[in-house]
């Protein structure tokens, strides 16, 4: 498998007239149909809609019309996110060909901007998981070692970006859904501050959690998406209003001064040696490059996880509860009452992890435990955002592995939930605090599946946050090197 | 043992109103009741996969208008909360709504009650969106028209300070004369833009001790008699069953829901709220905290009207018109306004309250319409007061010539001057028609003279055929005083 350009080059050679929309999009298709039987990233592909949309790209450029900033490159959009082409699943029975009468916002953005949606992307049940094992659809499978996951929630999106099916994908982010994949495949993937990007058209799993982002396999590439899908939208009620800056501009802030933030909290049991050793490998470059390496306290990072597993949960046992087979989606057949209308519909099309989400959700949220549950939860987030507000006065960015581990074999945490929500655990803080967090390659295990290096930045400090893990990657190749072809 | 003491009821009332706007609560679909089924929905009302709700400012602002007019405390900080629910129109399956921090809260309402004036506190009033309708037409099968859903509604929730069911029927038509006076809701019934659930349970006392019967929710009463008719039925229902066995109490039995049944006038079970569901209310995250900055909030108390019960007062106080009329003229706001409109142009406030009440209103009820649209102004209203006042005319010209100032443009004055309406003062024209009446009329001039149980009869009907002679014109007062006298002389005559 050969390189695919990058978008910054699919981009500018469409825009110099070098390449054909048709013709990159050719060639893109070209890559999923010989990738997918191995690899499962995809759960639909409109090949002639994609080409449709191509030529009329080509036709635009032709008539001298004003041209998008993403003009020409094709990008994958994960299947919880609403498109009027192709069905959006969520990767769930409950909405298997379930067809959306809207685009989301972030969609409408991108095709505004002139990239080509070139097809859905794989992913655990509603984004429940990390490891798209969830799905409704065959497990994505790791392109570096195909026995392995590719991660999740957004798998299919990081595994895509990973064999180079596509120079980009949207991913969304509840709880390490973007990184951790993006971890696992050996790719760059953000999770952007909570607001800067729309929800609206985001299939809901845990509201005041979910954040869409960009995948790419450089951090470059991942800024130009951010550049086209940032910014406030009416219809999102929590996206934040306010200028957006050019991310790409900024990306050329020197590493000279900057202070990053180490917490012995991201450092403990149960952090595998190979990625620890990556890690604080990279930590060295940054400090040889003329960062301060500084040590925080994260003093209640420790409830994360159990934090996580409340909020999140919570909130999902109510979002998921329109999936009750009366308006649209899975239906039971042949239901006695209303009451077994719902049960059967919900008891078929639900798989058990999003059972046990709802289930755990309904309790936390009930009547004599929404106090010692839900409340308390709500009050550990607060301590949570204010550990990192407390932190970022000291320090431009806080470094961390993004994984305890590299990706791990298919099927190995399927039966066991506990170990498979504690691969979140340097994760889920970003999400609870709402600040912006990345993913990017920092090295690879001796069995060559990628290890990533989390860079985590102050709300809205993406700007700071690209440009630490741009200046790293202009230092090092790890994000350069390809998946093997063999399996 | 003794006779136990009348039963003292206890009601409190939770209302739903429907506010006025062209939008619903969370997205911009139309709220229209006479649209096809399912034709004013989208992503959003509908439930849809990644939509998501954005306030319609206007509905706070007009719930927010009305907590200040039932003088409630208006929270700066409020949230919205979901009410979490499996019900087949209800999209998502929860409701938006307002749990532990409500826009308005701790207010008071003042009632005309038993010829006094009463306070009906209010606990709370948040906002909500309503939900869609189930059409079951045909067994087995059940519609469900989601046009409904998403239409904004305030609950109003009162303490439980009403003591009869009149008392609670007059809440409910004070209420709703309150919030289209406001224009925050048109308040239509019939479009069941205002639902009713009263609250009811009665406490006894026998031997000096108190009992409290189990608190009964009257559910979804959508007539101002059936919330009259369902409260009094209840009243008598827990009172009888407390008789027949004490053990009927609040406490050791448990408070139920019934709903009202208007054909055999009775409640009937519903279900036992012991069994209540756990609505897992939380904070709704798709919503941010609303924060009612100081200028909104100053431009709406400024905003709200003088109400009406404070403004019948003053039209009976200061202007010294009749009470009747003036809760007559009270109760539409438009109309009101108009009528201060022509007091402000030099109506004489008593003759023109008599005029909206016997003339306007009555022309405006036969046109099913409302009198600010009888195309006559408040000049020409005011003038017409004025002819009547100073016997320019008299009123049964007045009544032709209003009908008549419907469909032309002139001034009353000059309209009555050209079809000669102007009342008759001179003395010798209006001596000339009672002579007239009196010649042709001996029957009833004997009856006035001789039979002392039909005079005053006669003495009408006499007066009347000069009024009538006169074409209308002639001066009442004067035509009584020499229908007397013509009586007098005959009388002397004999």
């Amino acid at each position: 498998m050969t390189g695919l350009s990058t978008i910054y080059e699919l981009a500018a050679a469409f825009r110099a007239k070098q390449r054909s929309a048709e013709d990159i999009t050719r060639d893109c298709l070209d890559r999923i149909e010989a990738a997918e039987p191995s690899v499962h990233a995809f759960v639909s592909c409109d090949r002639a809609a994609a080409l449709a949309h191509a030529s009329q790209l080509d036709a635009a450029r032709r008539r001298g019309e004003k041209i998008g900033p993403l003009a020409g490159v094709p990008v994958a959009i994960k299947d919880n996110i609403c498109t009027t082409v192709g069905a959006t699943t969520c990767g769930s029975q409950m909405l298997e060909g379930y067809q959306s009468v809207y685009n989301a916002h972030v969609v409408d953005r991108l095709e505004a901007a002139g990239a080509i949606v070139i097809g859905k992307t794989n992913l655990d049940a509603f984004a429940m998981g990390s490891s798209t094992e969830t799905s409704h659809h065959p497990t994505t499978r790791n392109p570096w070692d195909k026995t392995c996951v590719a991660g999740g929630s957004s798998g299919g999106s990081a595994a895509a970006v990973a064999a180079r099916e596509v120079p980009g994908a949207l991913g969304s982010d509840t709880g390490g859904s973007i990184r951790q994949p993006a971890s696992y495949c050996g790719v760059v993937g953000l999770k952007p501050t909570y607001g800067r990007v729309s929800r609206f058209g985001l299939v809901a799993f845990a509201s005041s959690l979910d954040q869409i982002g960009p995948i790419a396999t450089n951090v470059r590439d991942v800024a130009l998406l951010l550049n086209v899908i940032a910014g406030q939208d009416k219809c999102d009620s929590t996206s934040a209003d306010g200028a957006v800056p050019d991310f790409e501009s900024c990306l050329e802030r020197p590493l000279q001064g900057l202070r990053i933030g180490i917490s012995d909290e991201y450092f403990c049991e149960g952090l595998h040696a190979e990625v620890d050793r990556a890690v604080r490998a990279a930590l060295e470059l940054y400090q040889a490059e003329g960062t301060e390496l500084v040590p925080i306290e994260l003093p209640h990072m420790k409830y994360a996880v159990a934090c996580y597993y409340i909020v999140a949960p919570a909130e999902a046992s109510s979002n998921l509860a329109r999936y009750d087979g009366v308006h649209y989606g899975y239906r039971a057949a042949k239901p006695e009452d209303i009451v077994d209308l719902y049960s059967s519909s919900r008891g078929e099309g639900f798989c058990p992890e999003v059972k046990r989400r709802i289930m755990l959700g309904t309790y936390v949220l009930s009547s004599g435990y929404y106090e010692q549950y839900y409340l308390k939860a709500m009050k550990v987030r607060t301590l949570i955002k204010e550990d990192f507000d407390n932190a970022f006065r000291r320090v431009d960015v806080i470094a961390s592995p993004v994984a305890p581990t590299t990706a791990f074999r298919i099927g190995e945490k399927l039966d066991d939930p506990l170990a498979m929500y504690l691969t979140d655990v340097y994760t889920v803080s970003a999400n609870l605090a709402g600040i912006c967090a990345i993913s990017i390659p920092c090295g690879f295990d001796k069995c060559g599946l990628p290890i990533g290096l989390q860079l985590m930045g102050p709300a809205f400090g993406e700007e700071i946050l690209l440009a630490a893990a741009h200046q790293y990657q202009l230092r090092t190749d790890h994000h350069t090197k390809l998946p093997g072809c063999g399996d | 043992m003794t006779e136990p003491d009348q039963a003292q009821p206890i009601i409190g009332l939770e209302i739903h109103v429907q506010l006025k706007t062209e939008a619903k609560l969370f997205c911009a679909c139309a709220v229209r009741s006479d649209a096809p089924p399912n034709s004013c929905v989208c992503p959003v009302c509908l439930g849809h996969p990644g939509a998501l709700p954005v306030l319609n400012c206007r509905a706070f602002e007009l719930a927010v208008l009305t907590g200040l007019a039932l003088n409630c405390t208006i929270a700066r900080r409020c949230k919205w909360d979901r009410k979490n629910y499996f019900y087949p129109d209800l999209p998502k399956n929860y409701q938006i709504s307002q749990y532990d921090l409500p826009l308005a809260h701790t207010g008071n309402f003042e009632l005309a009650s038993g010829g006094q004036m009463k306070q009906i506190r209010i606990r709370r009033a948040h906002l909500e969106e309503d939900a869609g309708k189930s059409l079951h037409d045909a067994p087995g099968r059940t519609l469900v028209d989601l046009n409904r859903a998403g239409t904004p509604l305030l609950e109003i929730v009162t303490e439980p300070d009403i003591t009869s069911a009149d008392e609670a029927y007059a809440f409910c038509i004070e209420l709703q004369r309150l919030v289209s006076y406001l224009g925050v809701s048109e308040g239509n019934m019939q479009k069941g833009q205002m639902r009713f659930e009263p609250n009811v349970n009665v406490a006894v006392t026998e031997d000096g001790k108190e009992y409290r019967t189990p608190i009964v929710e009257i559910k979804n009463l959508n007539s101002f008699r059936a919330v009259r008719d369902a409260i009094a039925y209840e009243i008598q229902r827990q009172t009888a069953a407390w008789r027949r066995d004490h053990g009927y109490q609040l406490g050791r039995c448990p408070n139920e829901n019934r709903g009202w049944n208007d054909e055999e006038g009775v409640t009937e079970f519903q279900r036992q709220k012991e069994a209540e569901q756990d609505y897992r209310y939380f904070p709704d995250p798709d919503l941010a905290m609303i924060e009612l900055p100081d200028s909104l909030f100053d431009r709406l108390r400024a905003s709200l009207p003088e109400l009406p019960i404070a403004r019948q007062e003053r039209f009976v106080t200061k202007h010294g018109i009749d009470p009747v009329d003036a809760a007559t003229i009270i109760n539409h706001r438009p109309t009101t306004d108009l009528f201060e409109e022509v007091i402000r142009a030099g109506g004489e406030p008593g003759i023109v309250a008599k005029q909206f009440v016997n003339v306007w209103l009555r022309l405006a009820n036969d046109r099913h319409s409302a009198v600010t649209d009888l195309g006559v102004g408040a000049g020409r209203m005011a003038e017409l007061a004025g002819i009547t006042a100073d016997g320019t005319i008299n009123k049964t010209a007045v009544d032709r010539l209003a009908e008549l100032l419907l469909d032309r443009r002139e001034r009353p004055l000059a309209l009555a001057t050209e079809l000669g309406l102007l009342q008759e003062h001179d003395r010798e024209t209006t001596v000339r028609w009672v002579e007239e009446v009196f010649a042709s009329n001996n029957r009833a001039v004997e009856d006035a003279l001789t039979n002392p149980k039909k005079t005053k009869a006669a003495v009408g009907f006499l007066h009347g055929q000069v009024m009538q002679t006169s074409g209308g014109k002639a001066d009442p007062r004067l035509v009584a005083e020499l229908v007397e006298r013509k009586l007098a002389e005959l009388r002397s005559n004999r």
